[in-house]
């Protein structure tokens, strides 16, 4: 019961929209990143802002309830994140060795 | 016995699969020994299947599977056995049988000897289907399958492109009646609700009253696929050239047997027939027409095949013209009678032609009397048969029985045994022209080769059926034993003389009498026309007038001329109007934008994946946009 | 501690700004790590302290740590830093911009939709989080864990050198790239 109000201190009295709107914010300034940047490797770090900024989307929708399932839906991510960027990196390794660029312009050869 | 029905047409067939599966790589004496045996089982399996019927007397149905039952369709593979279809088969087996024994040792020399019986044994099966379908449906399949063969086997030796454009003028002149029939299939179908035929007919009788619109269409239409599968007027364009197939075929499909299929399907459905009165008429003036027009051209041709199709043409207008004036018995009498006199008169000109190295022209023939006596008996005694010679031979007695009738046919009916006399007439005239004119005379061309046993015996067991074929039927002046009709009675109504007779039975034996001095002249015309005093016929022949009624008639009446004019030539002109297809612009014009698609679209695959993903987000946007404002 | 919430939430907009408008790809990725640091503190803020945990070690700690590698590995140089100034011209700039910025509003005009909400304000413990993963969640994490085993079979198969193959392809692109960069 104790631990129970300490721990009530140790959370902020923010509205859950802020939050929210952190998350917006966020996932806009990675948007504009994928979509601006040439550079694959910027690009897929413009991803990875998008992904934590979904994640934050789910932590703030959690705190809302104080539920866990918020949570997990983070860590789901997070494993998403993890296995999305060991697989891009690679693919970047092996895309400079082909082309000697880091253009993602460089990679059209399905131009129709 | 009679469960053996359908082994009938079995055989012909798994000859026919045999060969075709082999396609020519088996030894020549098998090929014969497949091709001739099939239909010589087939024979037998025939006649032991009529005995039976004959013993039972009673029509009898063999269904073997169906394809299909929904709702009021039944399609079955049936075959129905009674007196109309026994004598079919019995025919189509036998003579069938003879013609394919004298193909083994005819066509011997043939590179396509295996394909030749192939085409025969399946001709030899559709035909068998056609004659003993229950159901007009499966009837159409025979009609159709011994159409197929026909094309097949005028294009025989299809390295020489006339042959092909034979086949090809049979096979569409054909098609024009087999629509027609199609068509008239369908009106039974919706207004009866049955394709099988006995039902069918039943339903006609009784929903249907004399002379109703629906009647009349539907006989109308059924005649029109009779007419072209005989070859009458006007659509008998087709057969005097489709004797580009081999003789023996021409002996079999386009004399014997499938250019008899017309007779045989307005027997088979004579219900309609009698339900629609005006078309029952045009089935007597078609066929007196027919055999007229025929007779003419018989007369002016100078290729020996030619005047036997001719004769097809003109004796196939006779069973018309007893079909039309209601005498049934008579006309399938003489389709019997016609298909052993003709196949004979095929089968002898076959030989004749073929030793005098494929010569077709009689006029260089000559003296041959001699020279091939086998083929001159057998040629003469079809030709005394094909002139109704009296008393001695079938012939006689199956046209006097036409005659007789039509005078009988009411107010009408002395007209058209006018022009079946004068037919009569003519006929003997232009058989025997050809008989003095090849088989006598000084010799031309000496024949080389000989005559083996396979042929000689069908010339011979032919020539005996000519002769004898005809005393089934004895007429009444002569003891009168109407064996023949009397069978025939439990199928088909009776002839005019029994229902409404106007002429007594004296009559008779003066119409014979006409009847048989006119055919005896019509030999003496020729006799004296053509072998005793040419020089009168020759000064005739080279007449202004005489030219041209020559060239006129040996022209087949210029009915080629004028189906050219009429419709071919406005067709293809229409076909050089329509060359760039106007129809096809349409489609064209579909191809087209979705090219023009294309093209836009593609613009969008830049192969950039930025661009890419600014398209999903712009999408996202536009979705939450219409998800949150609209 | 609320304070505490806006404070990290300027420090990340700030920080992910920076990321995408740095020319050099290690500042870059330290200001993503500053990005993802500060939402950790939000997350702490708002009552997961676990989530908090892992943002620090996986996302901070190992993600950021490949791509670390990665850049090493192809070490670009300054060249690739002017190349990048080069590809940052203000037209590249404007339509993505204009885009998001849409998108943005969308999202922000829904937030504000809704009721004004306020959270309960009670921590989830990690005891809880473990407890619903390893309940009711079980076949996600069995799901989880064959998305990683895919990724590191995809990441092997694809990080290999095909040396026979790949070296002159390779060079000879180099050897064409300086000669456009001339």
């Amino acid at each position: 019961m104790n631990e129970g109000i300490v721990v009530a201190e140790m959370t902020a009295d923010v509205p859950m929209q802020y939050g929210l709107l952190l998350a917006a914010v966020l996932f806009s300034l990675g948007v504009i990143g994928v979509l601006a940047r040439r550079n694959i490797i910027f690009i897929l770090m413009s991803i990875e802002i998008m992904l934590n900024a979904a994640g934050l989307a789910f932590i703030a929708a959690g705190a809302r309830w104080a539920a866990a399932d918020g949570q997990i839906m983070f860590i789901l991510i997070l494993a998403l994140a993890a296995a999305e960027v060991s697989v891009g990196l690679a693919l970047i390794l092996q895309f400079y060795h082909r082309t000697v660029t880091v253009d993602a312009d460089a990679a059209s050869e399905m131009r129709g | 016995m009679l469960d053996l029905l359908a082994l009938v047409p079995a055989f012909p067939l798994f000859g026919f699969a045999i060969l075709f599966i082999t396609a020519g790589t088996l030894p020549r004496r098998w090929i014969a020994a497949i091709g001739v045996g099939s239909v010589g089982i087939s024979a037998i399996l025939a006649l032991i299947v009529a005995a039976g019927f004959l013993s039972a007397q009673q029509p009898y149905t063999q269904i073997v599977w169906r394809w299909m039952a929904i709702g009021g369709f039944n399609s079955a593979v049936g075959f129905y056995l009674d007196a109309l279809s026994v004598v079919m088969m019995l025919v189509v087996t036998f003579v069938s049988f003879l013609i394919h024994l004298y193909s083994a040792e005819f066509m011997a020399d043939d590179e396509g000897y295996s394909r030749y019986f192939a085409y025969m044994n399946l001709f030899v099966a559709a035909m068998l289907v056609l004659v003993l379908a229950d159901n007009l449906l499966l009837l159409y399949l025979g009609w159709e399958g011994v159409g197929l063969c026909s094309y097949l086997l005028i294009g025989f030796w299809y390295r020489d492109p006339a042959n092909g454009l034979a086949a090809r003028k049979a096979f569409v002149v054909t098609r024009v009646g087999d629509t027609a029939m199609v068509i008239g299939l369908f009106v039974l179908f919706t207004h009866l609700g049955a394709l099988e035929i006995q039902p069918l007919m039943q339903r006609a009788q009784e929903s249907w009253p004399v002379g109703s619109g629906l009647a009349i269409a539907a006989a109308g239409l059924l005649l029109g696929g009779a007419l072209g599968k005989s070859a009458q007027l006007p659509l008998q364009v087709w057969l005097p050239d489709a004797m580009a197939g081999p003789t023996p075929v021409s002996a079999l499909i386009h004399a014997a047997t499938m250019v008899t299929a017309g007779v045989y399907l307005i027997a088979r459905t004579h219900v309609l027939y009698e339900l629609a009165p005006p078309i029952h008429t045009a089935v007597a003036v078609i066929g007196a027409l027919t055999l007229l027009l025929a007779a003419f051209s018989a007369l002016n041709q100078t290729d020996l095949k030619r005047i036997l199709a001719y004769s097809t043409i003109s004796q196939i207008g006779y069973m018309f013209l007893a079909l039309g004036v209601g005498a049934w018995a008579a006309a399938i009498f003489h389709f019997m009678t016609h298909a052993f006199f003709k196949a004979l008169l095929f089968l002898a000109a076959g030989v004749v032609i073929q030793r005098l190295h494929e010569e077709h022209d009689i006029f260089r023939m000559g003296g041959l009397r001699r020279r091939l006596p086998l083929a001159f008996w057998s040629f003469l005694i079809g030709s005394a048969s094909l002139a109704a010679l009296p008393f001695i031979d079938a012939g006689f007695y199956s046209k006097d029985l036409i005659l007789w009738e039509t005078w009988n046919s009411g107010a009408n009916g002395p007209w058209l045994w006018l022009a079946g006399i004068v037919g009569a007439f003519l006929t003997a005239i232009y058989i025997f022209r050809a008989v003095f004119v090849v088989f006598f005379g000084p010799v031309n061309i000496e024949p080389e080769g000989r005559t083996g046993f396979a042929i000689a015996v069908p010339l011979i067991v032919l020539s005996l059926l000519a002769l004898a074929g005809g005393f089934v039927e004895i007429p009444e002046y002569l003891g009168g034993i109407p064996a023949f009709t009397e069978l025939l009675s439990a199928v088909l109504p009776n002839p005019p003389s029994l229902t409404a007779p106007t002429a007594s039975s004296a009559l008779a034996g003066v119409l014979t009498g006409i009847a048989a001095l006119l055919a005896m002249l019509g030999v003496a015309v020729a006799f004296v026309a053509f072998l005793d005093r040419p020089a009168f016929v020759t000064r005739l022949i080279e007449s202004p007038v005489g030219v041209t009624l020559q060239r006129f008639w040996a022209a087949g009446w210029g009915f080629d001329w004028l189906y050219d004019r009429a419709l071919t030539r406005p067709f293809v002109w229409l076909a050089q109007l329509n060359r760039s297809d106007i129809i096809d612009f349409f489609y064209a014009g579909v191809a087209w934008l979705s090219e023009a698609g294309w093209r836009l679209l593609s613009r969008s695959q830049t192969g950039l994946v930025r661009w890419y993903a600014a398209g999903v987000a712009f999408g996202s946007a536009t979705l939450i946009i219409l998800a949150v404002f609209a | 501690m609320t304070a505490a919430f806006y404070i990290a939430a300027v420090v990340a907009v700030l920080a992910t700004i920076m990321v995408i408008i740095e020319t050099n790809a290690v500042h870059a990725l330290l200001n993503l790590i500053v990005s993802l640091l500060a939402v950790a503190i939000v997350f702490y803020v708002l009552g997961a302290p676990f989530a908090a945990a892992l943002e620090v070690i996986v996302y901070a700690g190992a993600i950021m740590v490949l791509f670390v590698f990665v850049i090493m590995m192809l070490n670009l140089g300054e060249a690739a830093v002017a190349q990048e100034r080069r590809w940052l011209a203000p037209r590249m700039w404007m339509a993505p911009a204009g885009l998001s910025a849409v998108l943005l509003g969308e999202l922000i005009y829904m937030l504000w939709q809704g009721p004004a909400a306020v959270p309960v304000g009670t921590t989830v413990t990690p005891r809880e989080v473990g407890a619903l993963f390893f309940g009711p969640y079980l076949l996600v994490v069995e799901l989880a864990s064959m998305l990683l085993l895919a990724g590191l079979v995809g990441a092997y198969h694809l990080g290999r050198r095909e040396r026979a193959v790949a070296k002159p392809e390779m060079e000879t692109a180099r050897e064409a790239q300086q000669e456009t960069q001339r």
